[in-house]
């Protein structure tokens, strides 16, 4: 409980300044600290990659990372992909495609989608099923989210 | 004309706040001053508890409270049963032993809470816990269902003298006059073990005492937020009106949400009382895995009667329930598997009967399915047998056996889990069978494709089985409908939403009535203060109960606004019409009055109005099934095997389904795919394993396989058939399990004909591909 370390992250744009234990999770940081609480928490063991943010770009799972680590760096979490009057195409598609329902597992999903489509603009149904394979979700069987991937793709890239 | 959003795939409300991060759920909620709970669950399955030190873990910084079973004093009492036996159920054995809020003396399940920690952060509470020092004496464990009921079993409440908690015989017909007669008579074992609903959310509870006001507020991931409300109303002594629980967004339920009055959600109010703070528990994965509900163990012994030309003359089933430590569900479950043992068919004599027995292990109550993918197992295994001991097609004697279209209602006199015969109301099976046939491209494959890719080596199999599904059971549940002045229609029902698109559906149904867009009605659900009647969402009921009391309720405001409008306009009820969120003449469109207007006009601020008037554009209304609807369906698939890692790769999979009235395709075809993904998980990835000391061995996402993306089939093809229920005005049928409960009997049949080895059967669920291949192997070396 002394040991408090001062901590600066970048999130959505924002600036944080925060004095955080060491032992804080990342997950827990953004939730419970900065009230992003977009970012879902539903194994706190890097498996099902709910909580995946994105960490100077890269998804990462912030279940498996501590809050100081983030110290300087800059994270992008759901909050900060689109809102509801504005919302990016990927999230345009997930709704098109029905690819989510009890929505918990979303948040995740996209975070992860976001760098894959970046990285590979015109993936393949194989591609998209395997980009998805790192996340868990409980509800849809998946299949509505690779066409939504699919969807996402080709409006990004007709921009 | 009114619009026509029923039958329409309307995008949905509820989605733009889920994807951006805007949505609600238990987790999210923060309030000043919250504490936070950790709980000490059982490291045995099976020990006395000789004694608990709490020093340590009083004395930590930010510790709050810690409380023991002795700490509770008079409100330590078991929970009442959720479920009771079916009092039309004659000659039973029932031995109710409901949850308990603390382990007292004893510990029956690994899991199981024996003390909880209070404290100013989840980090503290959870060190807190670990300072807890309990002393425990071990005792014999008791795991497997057979060996409970033997004489020198262990037993789980030694005050019982027996591990039977229930013992329940049913019959239809005579089998045994049936079995006489009988040119083929089949006997196997069938095994089906436990699997996890692994919502992505896990359990979780906040819980607010406001000693000012005397009310209590708990956000809870329930499916069931009134009987919750009510409950814990009872428990701490509070009137209803006086505790409010809301079921926000909830992460997937799948049964087990369904639970009430469980340790966490007694206790916890206890203490926000005591300590006057709010108190926030979430559980976590690996708790998930230890202390929140499961299914599906069940041993059969299946015996089955068939005349030589394939028809199936009687059934019979006696099999053992596992119910695990305690038996707050009652008898739903073991109900449901005898209810759905008969499946599609025309089974004449059916007798069943079936023991529950207590072991030690977690709690067994509904899981997506709930007892019906085990009985249409049984069944559809049996078709397996008989088709290949009489050398007919598998789908030709699933043809002959099919209840023919004009036999509904068909009478099973069998008592269901809604305490009723359990009836099918309607239902339209051979052409779903040809549909699945057609679509899976049946024959083809089995006189082209399959001689050829065998010859090239390839183990590839097909499978085809029908099923049906229970939904829709009473008792009843409401829904209030208020045109709001903004023109805007607001929308309340009791059930709570789990992913099920109820802000959605349930929208269409009132916006088709009322004329206003599906995004202009704002639905609530799940929150006891909007509506405090009805039950919870649970047997696929949703759509179909809470759906045909909205349908009503909007028909009421329906016919409201139209006699206002008349007066208002002066104009007969015949020449109006509703559309666009306004009342106009039908041959004279700029003579209207818009729905806000209208609202506004029924509830005058000043001024006389008739005796017996109500206020305001509303209407509340019920319904209240006279029994449940059956939904049904037939899955099909084309699967192949590695023989060496035996790894299944499921080609092609296609479901025709019938739930009666579609209100949203797109939504039903999503109940279908995610269903479908639970059944493959709990039919070759997913098994919760318990060791002979009652430890789950795979307690983590690490080791226990919820089905990914790569593990599903390319695409799940789906037709529709709508044969309307006679027993709801919508004619609707539910089909939140229908996509678990073939997938057991499919793949199964799909893998014995992928891996074509002489007397392979597999009579068992979970596979994997180790069990799968122990069970090759033994087939081979029995040749």
């Amino acid at each position: 409980m002394e040991n408090l370390i001062e901590i600066t992250v970048t999130v959505n744009g924002t600036e944080y300044h925060r004095t955080v234990e060491p032992r804080m999770l990342l997950s827990d940081f953004l939730r419970h600290e900065l009230n992003l609480t977009g970012t879902h928490v539903g194994c706190e063991h890097g498996v099902c990659g709910s909580c995946t943010i994105l960490f100077d770009g890269d998804p990462v799972r912030s279940c498996l990372m501590f809050a100081v680590q983030a110290n300087g760096h800059t994270l992008e979490t759901v909050e900060g992909l689109g809102t509801p009057d504005a919302m990016h195409p990927l999230q345009n598609a997930f709704r098109e495609k029905h690819a989510l329902q009890c929505g918990f597992c979303t948040p995740g999903f996209l975070m992860s989608l976001k760098p894959f489509l970046e990285q590979n603009p015109n993936p393949s149904r194989d591609e998209i099923r395997e980009a998805l394979s790192g996340n868990l979700c409980r509800c849809t069987g998946y299949e509505n989210m690779v066409d939504a991937v699919a969807l996402a793709a080709e409006e990004m890239r007709n921009g | 004309m009114t619009a026509k959003y029923v039958g329409q795939p309307v995008k949905r409300n509820e989605d733009p706040r889920l994807l951006t991060g805007q949505a609600l759920f238990v987790d999210d909620v923060h309030l000043p001053d919250m504490l936070h709970a950790a709980f000490l669950r059982s490291d045995y399955a099976h020990a006395r508890i000789l004694s608990i030190d709490t020093t340590a873990a009083k004395e930590m910084p930010g510790v709050v409270a810690v409380y023991t079973a002795e700490d509770l004093g008079d409100f330590w009492q078991p929970s009442p049963m959720i479920v009771q036996p079916p009092p039309t159920l004659e000659d039973i054995v029932f031995n109710p032993r409901p949850q308990i809020p603390l382990a007292k003396d004893m510990v029956r399940h690994i899991g199981d809470p024996v003390a909880v920690v209070i404290a100013e952060s989840r980090y503290i509470a959870e060190d807190a816990a670990e300072q807890i020092w309990v002393d425990y004496e071990p005792l014999e464990v008791v795991t497997d269902i057979e060996k409970a009921l033997e004489p020198d079993s262990p037993l789980v409440y030694e005050d019982l003298g027996t591990n039977l908690a229930s013992h329940v015989r049913q019959e239809k017909g005579n089998y045994a006059a049936a079995a006489k007669k009988a040119d083929l008579i089949i006997k196997r074992r069938m095994v089906i073990d436990r699997g996890a609903a692994a919502a992505m959310e896990n359990r979780g509870i906040v819980v607010d005492w406001d000693a000012k006001t005397q009310h209590m507020t708990m956000w809870n991931t329930t499916q069931a937020p009134i009987p919750i409300r009510n409950g814990l109303a009872a428990t701490l002594g509070l009137s209803e009106h006086q505790v409010r629980v809301i079921a926000p967004f909830v992460g997937g339920g799948f049964g087990p949400k369904i639970m009430l009055l469980q340790p966490e959600e007694v206790l916890l109010p206890w203490a926000a009382m005591r300590l006057c703070r709010p108190i926030k528990w979430i559980e976590d994965r690996r708790e998930n895995f230890l202390g929140t509900t499961q299914e599906r163990g069940q041993i059969h012994a299946v015996e089955a009667a068939f005349s030589k030309d394939g028809k199936i003359l009687g059934l019979k089933d006696i099999f053992l329930h596992d119910t695990g430590a305690y038996n707050p569900y009652g008898l739903t479950i073991p109900l449901n598997t005898q209810t759905h043992s008969m499946g599609v068919y025309d089974v004449p004599n059916f007798y069943t009967e079936f023991k529950v027995v207590f072991t030690n292990k977690m709690i067994v109550t509904p899981v997506r399915g709930a007892g019906r993918p085990q009985g249409i197992f049984l069944v559809e295994r049996m078709m397996d047998l008989a088709a290949k001991e009489l050398g007919i097609d598998p789908v030709e004697i699933r043809r002959r056996n099919l209840i023919p279209a004009d036999a509904f209602p068909v009478h099973h006199s069998i008592i269901g889990q809604d305490f009723i015969e359990a009836i099918y109301d309607s239902g339209n099976f051979q052409p779903l069978v040809e549909k699945a046939r057609l679509l899976i491209g049946y024959d083809k494959f089995v006189t082209e494709e399959q001689p050829k890719l065998r010859a090239a080596g390839k183990h590839i199999g097909i499978g085809l089985a029908p099923f049906v599904e229970s939904t829709g059971v009473g008792p009843y549940e409401g829904a209030r409908i208020t045109v709001e002045s903004s023109g805007k229609v607001n929308l309340v029902t009791g059930v709570g939403t789990q992913g099920q698109s109820h802000f959605t559906s349930f929208a269409q149904i009132a916006a088709e009535q009322l004329g206003v867009a599906v995004q202009d009605v704002e639905v609530t659900t799940g929150d006891t203060d909007q509506f405090h009647w009805g039950t919870g969402t649970f047997a696929s009921r949703g759509a179909v109960v809470a759906g045909n009391a909205i349908f009503a309720a909007a028909k009421r405001v329906r016919a409201k606004i139209l006699a206002k409008a008349s007066e208002v306009l002066d104009a007969p009820e015949e020449e109006l019409e509703l559309k666009d969120g306004a009342i106009r003449i039908a041959d004279i469109p700029e003579k209207s009055i818009s729905l806000g207007e209208l609202a506004m006009l029924a509830n005058p601020l000043r001024g006389a109005v008739e005796p017996g008037t109500e206020p305001g554009l509303e209407a509340t209304e019920y319904f209240g099934p006279k029994y449940g609807t059956t939904a049904s369906g037939v899955a099909a698939m084309i699967v192949e095997v590695d023989p060496d890692t035996m790894l299944i790769d499921i080609k092609k999979f296609v479901i025709a389904h019938d739930c009666g009235t579609v209100i949203n395709p797109m939504v039903v075809d999503g109940q279908i795919h995610g269903g479908v993904s639970m059944g493959i998980g709990h039919s070759f990835y997913e098994q919760l394993i318990y060791d002979e000391n009652g430890q789950l061995l795979n307690a983590s996402f690490m080791d226990y396989l919820v089905p990914r993306s790569t593990d599903m089939p390319p695409s799940i093809e789906i037709a529709h058939q709508e044969t309307k229920s006679p027993l709801n005005p919508m004619g609707s049928k539910g089909v939140g399990e229908a996509g678990a409960i073939p997938i057991p009997a499919v793949l199964a049949q799909a893998l014995e004909n992928a891996l074509n080895i002489d007397g392979l059967e597999l009579l068992e669920m979970p596979l994997s591909p180790g069990r799968l291949f122990e069970l090759a192997q033994a087939a081979k070396n029995r040749d």
